[in-house]
């Protein structure tokens, strides 16, 4: 048994007041095993200690919601019986340190946090950010980054049989060092049975199933809460290996146990393992679990009981039966090949007391694990960022080069190469897979589809955390109206760099601020997410990257899709034109592709506005008024007109009467727009009117070509075919390089 | 009619197909337990898609030894019609119900996409109701999908009419442009794409319904003269 000493402490990442506090908890020194749970359940990953204060100003109520967050994944209620569970996770670290097992263990893990509540997966969407592929100094790390992370996540989606069904990618510098993995998935049960991590019941036994623990990914959760040094990559035994195959055979088990009615509570062991479903169930029941670790099915010899508590092997859960069922259980786990094994049973004097051959190696209050984590207010001061002001004075050169820039640019190109290479379809639900602006899942047990969208804007964030926030929550819910859905609740991913450091904390508390208030007015209530900070490398820190997913209900129905359908068909600008000025294009595509420099803030975002645009654009597609339909985003409306004509091949004579100079009017990127083809644009017009909302017929769908005119002034003539090539072929050519 | 789905514990189409037959069809149908070595007296048999026993060696070849393959064999040598989509493809080849190998993709990578088939032959339980030359828009999903035999069973499988489907565009590199064979007897239909996920407009495409009601088409005249 090791000596604690000043540098093992420091060695787990715990300060030296969290030492004193784990003293003053156990009224003792902590034994190693015991220093090793601390530091795990302490951890920023599982703690939030740096968040949590700040977490607690989202909004997480609303009439649908029936689980907010603190446990396993949000759940909401979609009628008809039905209720969807949901969250995102990220796994970031350990992507960066080994792209293909860090990917597929972050599809495991929140897969996992899905199912462990009864909810059987049906949908997964991605976020992710890497560095760029033709970085100049990074650009061969990047592509091999990219290339593991999208095979990860195809081998694990795809072998477990849910659906990938949208997502986002973006590129910047600021990830070459710290590439990010979000995971968004979502599961639909029963509404009635709906299942908790909690132990209760004293004298029930506790019940391991699934994979047997090894030593991988040992204090991956304390990994997950430092910045990258050059010893980072040493750390690739603290990577997991993922086994979809395994994780597949746990899902059917795990529902079909639940079926019996003998499991009381599950949960299952993702980040901190044991150590975390063990404390965190008793925790959340008020009681005590006792078990003993020989009972533990491993997979090495020689574990000590520091080494079984801290591993996160991949695939295993971690139930609470009711007393004199277990075989129940058992028998359906032998069904489906996987271990299964009584560890121990709930108690009543609410410790987490761990033996080793019966004799006690760790004995912590579950609450001082799971409920009394330091929490910190940390020092923020204002939002770091190094952009100016003022922007460069600058003329386009050529309007149609620069749009075929923005379409072969990483941000804006088709990422048909990744997500081809993902199941998108089965289960044979999926009526709008991933390309369209939200995906659409129906729900055959009833008349309802879910819509969800991922989105994150790095850009809009470092220039103004607190606006960024807002505008993405306004393009998340905006994306999920123009498919006629109404949002509902919200699934937050914080990518932030090193809190420690005051002007990033500033970053982290004005865009969960941000975040809040628009939450708050979409109604769009926050059900759970995942925080990760640190992400830093050699002190260089990520541009701010909150990701939302957001969730709505619609009837089901065909969707529009965004391609235009044919030609003849009026084009309206729902919303209108927008404005725009110098200091407002700093945080767009153009901007960045183009000029290759950010300034100034975020495009201005009208709230109320935005919520009549969005309802007026559900109403219209709701009454089939649209035969397409595409949201403004990054690019603008020159970018949108091409993306609604490649589908089909189908182009736009749009003719404009603005007073804005042409590289705004085309590549500003003001919210509250949404594109729209109509048979006939009167109907269109009206619901506009009654919303409210300005509405202007700016042209009309031909074959073949993308034509902008403003006041006669011929701004873009080009061919769809062309632009579509570059589009399509962008990335490839990128990763080729 | 009755439809059979083999559900090994990696299937994960099982839900497709059985929704497809039931609910769109409004056939009936039943799970067939991969460690099982009845076929509960179905009408006909579907190996669905998925990754059977993990597949992490070869696709299938762990799935052939199992107790339902003996039963799905013995119910096709018996004339029994049997349809392996995607992994069940796969199968259907490590099992000797069907010649040839399913290799890796051309562009190494999986691939999930809506293809163009062409219907070669209606000359089978399978596509009785499609006519010749038909072009059905189906989905693929596979990364193992690039049918490989050897030349003198390409021609066979040619001269006897046995290419039930050929990809428009071939996206996988199958040689040429294969993408659904019968055995001899015609009774078992092999095929990488997925039909099961084309039943309805919903969906995008109806196209894969055929092979279906072809089945129940083909099997429903014995039925009635066994009732």
């Amino acid at each position: 048994m090791s000596a604690i000493t000043p540098d093992l402490i420091a060695a787990h990442q715990l300060t030296e007041g969290e030492y004193e506090k784990i003293v003053s908890l156990l009224g003792r020194e902590p034994t190693y095993t015991e220093l090793g749970i601390f530091s795990v359940m302490w951890s920023e990953h599982c703690s939030y200690k740096s968040s949590r204060i700040h977490l607690k100003k989202l909004p997480t109520r609303g009439k649908l919601v029936l689980q907010g967050p603190g446990e396993n994944a949000g759940i909401i209620d979609i009628g008809d019986g039905y209720a969807i569970a949901f969250k995102i996770e990220s796994h970031n670290h350990p992507s960066f340190i080994e792209p293909f097992q860090g990917a597929t263990t972050g599809v495991g893990g929140i897969l996992r946090d899905i199912f462990t509540m009864g909810a059987r997966p049906i949908a997964v969407m991605d976020a992710l950010r890497f560095g760029p592929l033709d970085d100049p100094e990074c650009g061969a790390r990047n592509r091999r980054i990219v290339e593991g992370v999208v095979a990860g996540i195809a081998h694990y989606g795809n072998c477990f049989g849910v659906p990938t069904v949208g997502g986002e990618t973006k590129f910047d510098p600021c990830y070459n060092g710290n590439p990010l993995v979000n995971v968004f998935a979502l599961g639909v049960f029963p509404k009635d049975k709906i299942f908790y991590g909690k132990a209760t019941g004293v004298g029930n036994p506790v019940i391991y199933v699934g994979a047997k623990t090894g030593r991988d990914g040992i204090h991956g959760a304390s990994m997950a809460s430092a910045e990258f040094t050059e010893e980072s990559k040493q750390k690739r035994p603290n990577v997991q290996v993922g086994d979809p195959f395994l994780e597949k055979l746990l899902l059917e088990a795990c529902l079909e146990a639940m079926q019996t009615g003998a499991v009381v509570g599950i949960q299952d062991m993702g980040a901190a393992g044991l150590t975390c479903s063990t404390c965190e169930m008793g925790s959340r029941a008020g009681t005590g679990i006792e078990i003993d670790l020989m009972h533990v099915p491993q997979r090495e010899t020689g574990m000590t009981p520091y080494e079984i508590m801290l591993s996160e092997s991949q695939e295993r859960m971690l139930l609470v039966a009711e007393k004199g069922r277990e075989d129940e259980i058992f028998r359906i786990f032998q069904k489906w090949g996987l271990d299964a094994a009584v560890i121990g049973q709930v108690t009543a004097d609410g410790m987490l007391r761990v033996k080793d051959h019966g004799k006690v190696v760790a004995e912590i209050p579950n609450r001082a694990l799971a409920d009394e984590a330091p929490v910190y207010d940390r020092p923020h001061t204002t939002p770091h960022r190094k952009a100016p002001m003022g922007g460069p004075e600058f003329a386009s050169q050529d309007l149609q080069q620069d749009l075929i820039a923005l379409l072969s640019s990483g941000d804006l190109c088709s990422k048909r190469w990744i997500w081809e290479q993902y199941d998108y379809l089965v289960r044979s639900n999926t009526l709008e897979g991933p390309g369209g602006d939200a995906a659409i899942i129906r729900i055959k047990e009833t008349g309802t589809s879910i819509a969800m969208a991922l989105d994150g804007n790095e850009r809009y964030c470092y220039l103004s955390p607190r606006e960024g926030a807002k505008l993405i929550i306004a393009e998340c819910c905006r994306n999920l109206s123009t498919v006629g859905a109404q949002p509902v609740a919200t699934t937050n991913n914080l990518n932030f760099g090193n809190p420690e450091r005051p002007e990033i904390m500033a970053q982290l508390v004005e865009a969960i601020e941000g975040m809040a208030e628009a939450c708050s007015f979409f109604e769009t209530p926050i059900t759970g997410g995942n925080v990760s900070l640190y992400n830093e490398t050699l002190g260089e820190g990520i541009h701010p990257t909150p990701v939302v997913g957001i969730v709505g209900l619609l009837k089901t129905m065909k969707p529009a899709g965004i391609g235009f359908k044919a030609p003849g068909r009026s084009i309206v600008l729902l919303g209108g034109l927008g404005s725009c000025d110098l200091t407002h294009f700093g945080g767009t595509q153009y901007a960045k592709v183009v000029l290759k420099q950010l300034w100034g803030m975020p495009p201005v975002l009208d709230m109320d506005y935005e919520k009549r645009v969005q309802a007026a654009i559900r109403d219209v597609v709701r009454q089939g008024l649209a035969d397409a339909a595409h949201d403004l985003s990054d690019g603008g409306l020159a970018v949108a007109l091409a993306e609604c004509g490649f589908p089909h091949g189908v182009g736009a004579e749009i003719d404009l009467d603005s007073d804005l100079r042409p590289e705004f009017l085309l590549y500003h990127e003001g919210p509250s727009r949404i594109l729209v083809s109509a048979e006939d644009a009167g109907p269109v017009l009206s619901v506009a009117a009654s919303q409210g909302v300005e509405a202007l017929v700016i042209g009309r769908t031909i074959p073949g070509r993308i034509v902008v005119k403003n006041r006669g002034r011929a701004l873009l003539d080009c061919g769809i075919d062309d632009l579509r090539t570059r589009w399509n072929t962008a990335l490839e050519t990128l990763l080729r390089a | 009619m009755k439809f059979g789905v083999v559900l090994f514990p990696g299937s994960n189409r099982d839900h497709d197909v059985f929704d497809a037959v039931t609910r769109v069809l409004g056939q009936s149908a039943e799970i067939l337990w991969h460690g099982d070595n009845s076929v509960k007296g179905v009408d006909a048999i579907v190996l669905p898609g998925g990754f059977s026993y993990g597949d992490y060696l070869r696709c299938g070849a762990i799935a052939k030894f199992s107790p339902i393959m003996g039963a799905v064999k013995r119910f096709a040598a018996d004339g029994g019609l049997v349809l392996g989509i995607c992994n069940g493809f796969q199968i259907l080849v490590e099992s000797g119900l069907l010649p040839g190998a399913l290799i890796r993709n051309r562009g190494l990578k999986f691939i999930c996409r809506e293809v163009e088939l062409r219907t070669e032959t209606v000359n089978s339980p399978f596509t009785n109701l499609a006519s010749k030359g038909q072009i059905l828009r189906v989905p693929i999903a596979h990364g193992e999908g690039c049918y490989y035999a050897d030349q003198r069973t390409l021609d066979e499988l040619e001269a006897e009419d046995r290419v039930v489907f050929r990809y428009v565009d071939n996206p996988n590199g199958s040689l040429r442009d294969i993408a659904g064979i019968l055995n001899r007897e015609r009774n078992v239909l092999g095929l990488m794409p997925h039909p099961e996920d084309a039943v309805e407009p919903l969906m995008g495409s109806s196209d894969g319904l055929v092979i279906f009601q072809s089945m129940v088409s083909a099997r429903l005249p014995e039925l009635a003269i066994a009732k």
